[in-house]
């Protein structure tokens, strides 16, 4: 058998970014790039941010930091000194990506932009991140989860129309951000390995997440017409502008399904009446409808209401786990709304190997992570290494650029690592 | 006259792919180069052109469709009937041709057809293979069917998503399968350099499920380790306040503020010409605004209620305090921002006529996108395709 291989064990990348870029480099690293993660001396601020291993509120225990930076190795360094400077020159030397989140201008204000660093490696792809990008009217403005979930638009569909707008509890915006930047950067390497040439990748992640929005912009490119927040329910799938229900709640939750036409939708909603037939909970009026004339596109309100009623009253009296049987084995549309409780349990993703325990010896325990999710025949993506701690890899690749300890305790005495 | 090089020059690639997850991740290659030829049907057209709305001035046909038409600019439009053996083997000539065919039928589809991977290698033995779906290639579910908007809940997002008394809000579109449009682009590009480097194709076995788990790893960790499941809470944040949105003048108008810090505070509060607050105890510290966090989110309220969302995204920003504005779809598209990066690039459709399509969310400094063809109508390409892109083979590979 082929063996598989490490498809960037020969790239290595020197990782600036916070929270909002982490997973581009979890990403490389995943693909076998060796990631170096640098903080400045005593930690990056983000691993204050969220929630915390049993709740301790260490920075080495901080669950958003173990989730997006393991597969990197970590370094402390304090570029705005001119030691620190020194260093990091002699690090680019030999690095192939380099990745940043500071705010625009400043990189250059300490002499290290791209312009700078690629006079020293000229083949060297720097990806910077930002919230706007690193040029145009806002670019210097600050982002959070919450203004780049509102200023790219996805807040806007998000949320019930009576109560105002809402974000996704768990921040969305910095992964969206984080996986486009890693896009964009292999594009540059892989550019890269055809001609040589190195380059700036800047990455908007007002941009980014604008993607979230799948293809609501067409609505009002087309027909002027505007998508809106319409809580559990879905709209756009009906020229009358009838509105179809998406979550009902059920025993023990709540359940998405949605009353679709085409030859699944059909489907599903004919196996749907089968099912409430079964328990003596199917209406006349549904066990006579002729499914074949039903088009999702025509449909009216007063039609979808009928149908919505007799299936939130079925749905209350089943399960999550007995929907999600039942839709498997009768090939229909639909799935429980499901918590991270359910997705460690769900039978799919692990007979698929999607999880790995990976040990935290400094924590004296294994934690459970997904895997890389893509399956490639002949590309090795795997968990090689749990996050970084603080400066956890100082002298291993200080080491490699020839500091002795000695040189190690200095610099960190000086506050330079 | 000197053109630029663009990522993917060069590089072929064929969709027997509908909807969004397979198709955008054709689009992002043939943005930045690829040629890319979208297979279909008369029989079975994309499922875009036909049962989903927008179609221009909502009347439905083929080649009025907006959904297609954000997922397709740039690619070649070509109909083949994959149920007719003399389809198959048109396929075949297509596979030999390409570099990369993206596929998103159900499992086993394509094998059926007599188009599996290993015939495609027996035609094209360096070909590369992305099989993106719902539930992956293997696997007790494989074969279930899924649209995003389900997928969305059965990874978890939509019960996090809305306010803790009210029903979950479902995200917007098939929310999953763009998270596997990236990851989808990424493989692509990963299989690319794997090929440069040892002139091997390979096969990509994507499911846009485990995709979305990757999104989700923070509350992962809080259940396995914490045991605690992420509950919806509107716009709130365990350790930002104020951390919500906020009403503005107009109709249906809403800004957001988001504060990490006291200095952040101060600076809002100075903003709001509120000093006094400063120095109340209640707002002192983020665990006392955390604790009168109602009273926060009034006294907010009632200063941006005066003022339209641009003035305090405005006034805020350019006084260090990260706001900014519930942008609607109206608003994205005069957006000053998106603009000076060239987001929302027009192109001209026979039917639908002046229309846009999106860029990247990244601007390369040497190999710009370009976007100048809006997706193609149904067969249009079928004589420039058939009868010239084959033909010549592998050479004359700069786009037209």
């Amino acid at each position: 058998m082929e063996e598989k291989i490490k498809l960037l064990q020969d790239c290595r990348v020197l990782d600036f970014t916070n929270e909002t870029g982490f997973l581009c480099g979890k990403i490389l690293g995943d693909l076998g790039a060796d990631v170096i993660k640098v903080e400045k001396p005593g930690g990056d601020e983000s691993r204050k941010l969220g929630s915390f291993y049993q709740d301790i509120p260490d920075p080495e225990k901080n669950l958003y930091w173990f989730s997006y930076n393991h597969n990197k190795r970590g370094i402390t360094l304090n570029i705005e000194t001119e030691a620190g400077k020194e260093i990091l020159l002699k690090l680019v030397e030999k690095t192939d990506i380099f990745l940043e989140t500071f705010p625009p201008g400043y990189l250059k204000k300490l002499g290290l932009d791209y312009a700078a660093l690629s006079k020293i490696n000229p083949q060297l792809i720097m990806t910077s991140i930002t919230p706007f990008g690193q040029s145009g009217p806002y670019k210097d403005y600050k982002g959070s989860d919450l203004v780049l979930t509102a200023m790219s638009g996805f807040m806007s569909v998000l949320g019930d129309a009576d109560k105002p707008p809402v974000r996704p509890t768990l921040p969305q915006s910095y992964v969206w951000i984080g996986m486009h930047a890693a896009e964009g950067t292999l594009m540059a390497y892989y550019h890269r390995g055809m001609t040589g040439e190195g380059q700036h990748v800047d990455v908007s992640g007002q941009a980014g997440v604008t993607w979230a929005l799948s293809i609501a912009p067409s609505f009002y490119d087309l027909n002027r017409e505007l998508p809106t927040r319409a809580g559990s329910f879905i709209t756009g799938r009906s020229i009358t502008g009838a509105i179809l229900r998406a979550v009902y709640p059920c025993k023990d939750g709540y359940l998405a399904y949605i009353i679709y036409g085409g030859p699944a939708g059909i489907r599903t909603n004919k196996r749907l009446v089968e099912w409430m037939d079964s328990k003596g909970m199917a209406p006349d009026y549904l066990k006579n409808k002729d499914w074949s004339k039903f088009d999702i596109a025509t449909v009216t309100q007063e039609e979808i209401d009928q149908l919505e009623q007799a299936y939130m009253k079925f749905f209350k009296t089943v399960t999550k786990e007995e929907f999600f049987k039942y839709v498997l084995e009768n090939d229909m549309l639909g799935y429980p709304l499901a918590t991270a409780k359910e997705l460690l349990e769900d039978e799919q993703l692990k007979a698929r190997g999607l999880w790995q325990e990976v040990e935290h010896e400094e924590l004296g325990t294994t934690i459970t992570y997904p895997a890389f999710s893509t399956k490639f025949s002949s590309i090795a993506c795997g968990f090689w290494r749990r996050a970084p701690l603080i400066g956890e890899h100082n002298e291993e690749v200080y080491g490699e650029i020839g500091l002795n300890n000695s040189d190690i305790l200095r610099l960190k005495k000086a506050n330079v690592i | 006259m000197e053109t630029t090089r663009q990522v993917f020059d060069g590089i072929n690639v064929v969709e027997f792919a509908a909807i969004a997850a397979g198709p955008v991740i054709g689009k992002h290659l043939a943005d930045h180069g690829a040629r890319v030829v979208h297979v279909e049907s008369y029989e079975r057209p994309d499922g875009f052109r036909q049962n989903y709305p927008p179609y221009k001035d909502n009347k439905p046909g083929l080649n009025r469709s907006g959904a297609f038409g954000i997922c397709n600019n740039n690619k070649y439009g070509v109909t083949i009937n994959l149920k007719a053996k003399e389809g198959v083997d048109l396929a075949k000539e297509l596979i030999q041709w390409a570099d990369i065919v993206i596929e998103n039928f159900t499992p086993g589809t394509l094998k059926k057809l007599g188009l599996g991977y290993e015939e495609m290698k027996e035609v094209n033995p360096n070909i590369i293979l992305l099989s993106t779906c719902n539930q992956g290639q293997t696997g007790p579910h494989a074969l279930h069917p899924g649209f995003g908007s389900h997928l969305s809940s059965l990874c978890g997002f939509t019960y996090m998503t809305g306010y803790p008394d009210r029903f979950p809000c479902i995200l917007y579109g098939p929310y999953v399968d763009h998270i596997g449009v990236g990851y989808g682009v990424i493989a692509a590009v990963a299989a690319l350099e794997h090929r440069r480097r040892t002139g091997e194709g390979q096969f990509i076995d994507l499911a846009q499920y485990e995709a979305g788990v990757q999104f989700m790893i923070p509350a992962l960790l809080e259940y396995s380790i914490n045991h605690r499941v992420i509950e919806r809470d509107g716009n709130r944040h365990s350790s930002a306040a104020p951390h919500n949105t906020y009403p503005c003048k107009g109709d249906d108008r809403w800004c957001v503020i988001s504060v990490f810090n006291d200095e952040e505070w101060k600076a809002l509060c100075k903003c709001m010409g509120r000093d006094e607050l400063i120095s109340d105890p209640r707002f002192k510290t983020i665990p006392a605004r955390k604790e009168h966090e109602d009273e926060v989110d009034q006294e907010v309220g009632k200063w941006t209620s005066r003022l339209t969302a641009e003035e305090v995204f405005k006034k805020l920003q350019d006084n260090g305090v990260k706001a900014g504005i519930v942008q609607t779809i109206e608003d994205l598209f005069a957006d000053p921002q998106l603009k000076h990066r060239g987001f929302w690039a027009p192109v001209d459709h026979p039917e639908v006529g002046r229309c846009h399509a999106e860029g990247p969310p990244f601007a390369f400094s040497k190999t710009p996108f370009k976007i100048d063809r809006p997706a193609p109508m149904i067969g249009e390409h079928n004589e420039l395709v058939f009868k010239t892109f084959l033909p010549a083979g592998k050479k004359a590979q700069r786009r037209d």
